[in-house]
């Protein structure tokens, strides 16, 4: 048997501000900076997960309609269209990209167990990307 | 373990001559690339760095200093620059892809101080890339 690693990339469309109650607006605005902004900003961010696993009798590492519906129920329906500083998950941290990749890599280890999360992939903009892989 | 990768541009151009061989052993090895007038590229530069999110600012790097020192180190030397003449490492290095990763990471590694650098990529166009992690 073979293993192998499947990407898949989706897209969701979110805002956020960078804001630390732990700061105060000086120090805010030196870390932060434009993404300080009291009204927010928005990103279309690219998610990119890769798992891994055996290659089956099938093919396959796993079901691609089963990882697309659970990427979509527990990512992209959360997420997409929201701003994340009023969603829960973001309730005691800050929305960086750092931790919504954290965030993201949690749901999917808790949410997807046909095969091995490897890592989460988030692309901010064109320039800018964070990948968290558990460790 | 965070891993933020930061992408970024410069033109540059270059030509590939080893003057330890012969005029005839450089074009068989570089082909039209030993052409001493030299040709260009678009490189397309993506630096890794890795270290831990702080919990305070939910950053694993301060992204602007980042962007910063590799403006400073990198393309403020190397954009728009003919790389074997105005670029100090390619007076005595050929500067390739491979060459030109190397002496990336060299000039970063030191100089970035809030997290480690993992790798530096660079592209010398779409369908050709060299990544670099430093000395194993």
């Amino acid at each position: 048997m073979a293993k192998a690693h499947l990407h898949r990339r989706y897209r969701f469309s979110a805002s956020h501000r960078l804001h630390s109650e732990q700061m105060s607006p000086a120090e805010n605005q030196s870390t932060y900076g434009k993404c300080n902004n009291p009204h927010g900003h928005g990103h279309n961010y690219v998610l990119e997960v890769t798992v891994s696993g055996q290659v089956d009798e099938n093919g396959i590492v796993c079901n691609l309609v089963d990882l697309d519906e659970c990427v979509q129920r527990e990512i992209v329906t959360r997420f997409d269209l929201e701003n994340l500083n009023m969603r829960p998950e973001f309730a005691d941290s800050v929305p960086t990209t750092e931790n919504l990749c954290t965030v993201v890599y949690d749901i999917l280890k808790r949410g997807f167990g046909q095969a091995h999360l490897e890592r989460v992939r988030l692309e901010e903009t064109m320039m800018n990307a964070f990948e968290y892989d558990g460790s | 373990m965070l891993y933020l990768t930061r992408k970024a541009e410069f033109a540059a151009s270059h030509y590939y001559h080893n003057p330890e061989l012969s005029p005839e052993e450089n074009r068989r090895l570089f082909g039209k690339c030993n052409n001493p007038n030299g040709h260009g590229h678009n490189y397309v530069l993506e630096v890794t760095v890795k270290g831990e999110v702080d919990p305070r600012s939910g950053f694993v790097v301060d992204l602007k200093q980042l962007k910063e020192t590799m403006h400073r180190e990198v393309l403020d030397a190397m954009d728009h620059r003919f790389l074997n003449k105005e670029v100090a490492e390619f007076a005595t290095r050929i500067p390739t892809t491979e060459n030109v990763a190397i002496a990336i990471w060299q000039r970063l590694g030191p100089k970035l101080t809030n997290a480690k650098l993992h790798r530096v990529r660079v592209y010398e166009n779409h369908d050709l890339f060299v990544d670099f992690y430093g000395e194993e």
